[in-house]
């Protein structure tokens, strides 16, 4: 009989899966998550890229012009290591953006906050953030090098406009995201303001803020691209600059390895603290 | 005595469309319990956000005046979802000894040993445990309770119950229980007051001593008195008669059909046609 109502033994027999033996498949179907975590995740699409490139370069797909073989980049790489340019370059980069990221997160929160706590506050200040927002950083650069000069003020100030945003952003969504009822609960157990905003307000908007944090990283790095492309006469940017009226490729592509590693490692900083400070979450994340 | 809680001709009103308080009178003594039912809409929770002195930008006016120490329950746990549950129970209190006292709440709700949980690991009737010995580890003289128990299974409140009647008896704080279950008022209480329109419409002392059986013939009366409070026809065997749309519509204009429905939740689980 060819109708679905077969026996236990007759599907035992039709070698069919039965409910209750380990090759059940629908526990597994009834799963709407993304699953479980893969070791090392957020590694695989990078080294998927990278294999390619070897491939690529290895077979001539890649012509040498370009784009430099992989083990050409490392060899320059040793190289300007060797010679000191690429940590020169390397630590003045970083410390660009990386003083442009704290002035821009600290700047970006206390905004956040101010807008979201209090109704004047975000009256005066959601309105200039938004329009900054539609104005990019590269389009201020003339008006911050009138203001600042060509040196490092000019270069922080234009990364720190960058992240401001994302950051106010972000956290001004969370922060307004809070459920009401938790502050009523923090007027029935009596919490002060400032107990109020450090045990309810910041945890609250904490993952909104990381969440802003991982896109200003990124803004962060795209701004320094920028400014180190105009006007620079030292860090990874100068040097690409540099290269590429030598036209050396290799040299180009060490600089941009450099970017994608600090950016990789950056966004994997943030994930990990998000990771780490939201444990009391119980979202598809985790 | 004085008592803990005086309220005088209180008046409250939400944007001009009808008043929801109409000039209350209530006292509670100090260590009283007291239960509020009434229909959806008579107020309680009204009354209870006025103690609670969570209304403001209300409209109205009346004298409140309740004791320094007040907490209270929600329906909802309320807890924190990004604290652990001790760091739940002693949230802006200061102190050296506060945590201590966090912990020795918790044990007293029977939570000891999940003052590390996340509130998201707890089951409902253990998070408003938690949500208890946050109210308790504040000493309060006046505790507020709106429908704690409306979300927990039938069990859970079963035993919810008797937490409650064995904490409020070691720490005598003055209580008013907001419920829709009319058992759970009698099982509780010293005191229910049933809410009408605005206003107390019955104010009954629960005199059945500490053992207090639904299955009991004075349990059963009282619970009939205040059904009918309540608007509720039950005869003897607990059975609520259908009421006959003409009458009601004669007796008492403003409750018409729609509210029936509202009657019957406030019976909760002694009515029901099948409970017979």
């Amino acid at each position: 009989m060819s109708t679905p109502t077969l026996t236990r033994s007759e599907q035992v027999a039709a070698g069919t899966r039965i409910a209750g033996t380990p090759t059940d498949d629908r526990v597994r179907l009834r799963r709407l998550g993304p699953g479980r975590r893969v070791p090392g995740g957020i590694l695989l699409g990078p080294v998927l890229l990278l294999a390619g490139w070897v491939v690529g370069s290895a077979t001539g797909l890649l012509d040498e012009r370009t784009l430099s073989a992989p083990w050409t980049v490392l060899e320059t790489a040793r190289e300007l290591w060797a010679d000191g340019r690429l940590q020169d370059g390397l630590v003045t980069s970083a410390t660009r953006a990386a003083l442009g990221l704290g002035l821009g997160v600290a700047v970006g929160l206390v905004l956040a906050v101010v807008a979201g706590l209090f109704r004047l506050g975000e009256a005066v200040i959601d309105g200039p953030v938004q329009v900054k927002r539609s104005i990019p950083s590269l389009a201020l650069i003339p008006l911050l090098i009138l203001w600042f000069g060509i040196g490092e003020e000019m270069k922080v100030c234009t990364i720190a406009l960058g992240v401001l945003v994302p950051i106010y952003i972000h956290t001004h969504h969370g922060l307004r995201g809070i459920d009401s009822r938790y502050a009523e609960l923090a007027e029935t157990i009596g919490l002060g303001r400032l107990a109020f905003l450090r045990q309810v307000v910041v945890p609250g908007a904490l993952p909104g803020f990381l969440l802003g944090l991982r896109f200003a990283v990124t803004s962060a790095l795209l701004a320094l691209v920028v400014v180190e492309q105009v006007n620079a006469t030292s860090g990874i940017g100068y040097m690409i600059t540099l290269a590429s009226s030598y036209g050396q490729t290799d040299v180009i592509v060490v600089g941009l390895v450099v970017y994608a590693v600090l950016g990789l490692a950056a966004d994997g900083a943030v994930r990990l603290i998000g990771r780490k400070a939201l444990t009391w979450r119980r979202t598809l994340e985790s | 005595m004085r008592p803990a809680v005086e309220v005088e001709a209180l008046h409250r009103s939400f944007n001009r469309t009808g008043g929801v308080l109409h000039g209350l009178d209530l006292r509670i003594g100090a260590g009283e319990f007291v239960a509020l039912i009434g229909r959806s809409g008579s107020g309680k929770s009204t009354l209870l956000r006025a103690l609670a002195g969570l209304d403001r930008g209300v409209d109205g006016h009346g004298r409140v005046r309740v004791p320094a120490k007040v907490s209270m329950v929600f329906q909802d746990s309320r807890l924190l979802p990004w604290k652990r549950v001790l760091d739940n129970v002693v949230l802006g209190l200061d102190g050296r000894d506060a945590r201590e006292r966090g912990r020795r709440a918790l044990a007293e709700v029977g939570l000891a040993g999940r003052e590390k949980a996340w509130p998201h690991q707890l089951s409902g009737g253990e998070a408003q445990r938690a949500a208890l010995a946050r109210s308790l580890v504040r000493d309060p003289e006046l505790l507020l309770a709106d429908e704690p128990f409306g979300a927990l299974d039938a069990l859970t409140r079963l035993n919810m119950h008797t937490l409650l009647r064995e904490l409020c008896e070691r720490h005598r704080p003055a209580v008013l229980l907001v419920t829709h279950d009319v058992d759970e008022a009698i099982v509780l209480a010293d005191r229910v007051i049933v809410l009408d329109d605005g206003v107390v419409q019955s104010d009954v002392r629960v005199e059945l001593g500490s053992r207090r059986d639904p299955a009991d013939a004075g349990f059963a009366a009282l619970r009939r008195r205040l059904l009918g409070a309540l608007g509720v026809d039950v005869d003897e065997d607990g059975l609520v008669h259908d009421p006959d749309p003409d009458d009601l519509a004669h007796d008492r204009p403003d409750r018409s059909r729609g509210t029936d429905r509202k009657t019957d939740r406030t019976t909760g689980r002694t009515t029901g046609r099948e409970g017979a």
